[in-house]
């Protein structure tokens, strides 16, 4: 069972590294989680970027939040990845697979992926 | 909506972006019937937005001035021969008990019902989202109780470590599949 003394054993092994994680993430991936976005198939977009961040060691650099509505529902699911210093990147009609693909080639490799980009899918 | 599970996430945002600190997510199951039920402390809607709710032009969103959230839940309900019912206490009338509750009742055996499909991974996207408030989650089948509060988990993680954090979503998601015996 997944108890709580379990959780008490999370807590212990992350209090201190929190306090670390504070302050940093320079790459934001923001999801529309609206009634558009969620209709569309956000959810699994989402988790697919929460558990791919997590697995792939990104966390320390990389924060996952939701939004509401962008705006552009028609292109649902929709990702847009702020980073510092860069033009934002907005990804449209995302799915878990290309989630995959965003996280290996531009949060870890550095360069968007063009071709899911809202610019190529006009 | 392609699961109602869908439309407990897109719900249960309505009663966060209204500022509630506590929303209890209630699924209420018989052999016949599934009720949806959110109750929240939120701030409440007054009796003229409470009026036109289940409009679809009726939004908060600012993007454009559409709201499909309550209509469409509302739809699927009505369409299995359900019924849909939300009430309402605005903060400006009621400053110490205000809040929202919105229920829908499907008849589960009905050709038109929508599955309920991953409830727990909604419940997880939710704490996610807002890993600040508090939900309580309560799934009450013919066959046994699934129940998980955020509250008593903030009670064993203490200040220092959010409910965001990938461990502790890892183990909320556990948790839940072990109670509904997956």
């Amino acid at each position: 069972m997944k108890s709580l003394a379990e959780l008490a054993a999370i807590r212990e092994k992350m209090k201190d590294r929190v306090v670390l994680r504070e302050g940093q993430g320079d790459i934001r991936v923001v999801v529309g989680m609206a009634t558009c976005g969620i209709a569309a198939g956000a959810r699994p977009v989402l988790s697919a970027f929460v558990q791919g961040v997590a697995d792939e060691g990104l966390s320390d650099k990389v924060t996952v939040t939701q939004t509401g509505c962008i705006g552009i529902c028609q292109y649902e699911p929709v990702v847009e990845v702020f980073e510092a210093g860069k033009e934002k990147v907005t990804y449209v009609k995302m799915t878990a697979d290309k989630a995959k693909e965003v996280i290996e080639k531009h949060l870890k490799g550095g360069s968007p992926v063009a071709e899911y980009t809202i610019g190529q899918n006009q | 909506m392609k699961e109602l599970s869908l439309n407990i996430l897109d719900i249960a945002k309505n009663s966060v972006k209204a500022g509630a600190t506590l929303t209890t997510i209630e699924i209420i199951e018989t052999d016949e019937t599934l009720t949806l039920r959110f109750s929240d402390n939120g701030c409440g809607m007054t009796e003229e937005f409470l009026k036109n709710v289940t409009d679809p032009f009726c939004t908060t969103r600012t993007t454009r001035a559409v709201g499909l959230g309550i209509p469409l839940l509302k739809l699927e309900a009505e369409q299995t021969g359900g019924s849909f019912n939300i009430t309402s206490r605005h903060e400006s009338e009621y400053p110490d008990s205000h809040g929202t509750v919105t229920e829908a009742t499907f008849y589960k055996n009905h050709i038109d019902m929508t599955p309920l499909g991953d409830v727990i991974s909604s419940v997880v996207t939710l704490i996610q989202g807002d890993p600040e408030t508090d939900f309580l989650f309560i799934h009450n089948r013919p066959s046994g109780q699934v129940r998980l509060d955020t509250r008593e988990l903030r009670e064993v993680l203490g200040d220092e470590v959010p409910l965001d954090l990938p461990d502790v979503l890892a183990w909320i998601r556990g948790n839940l599949e072990e109670q509904y015996g997956n």
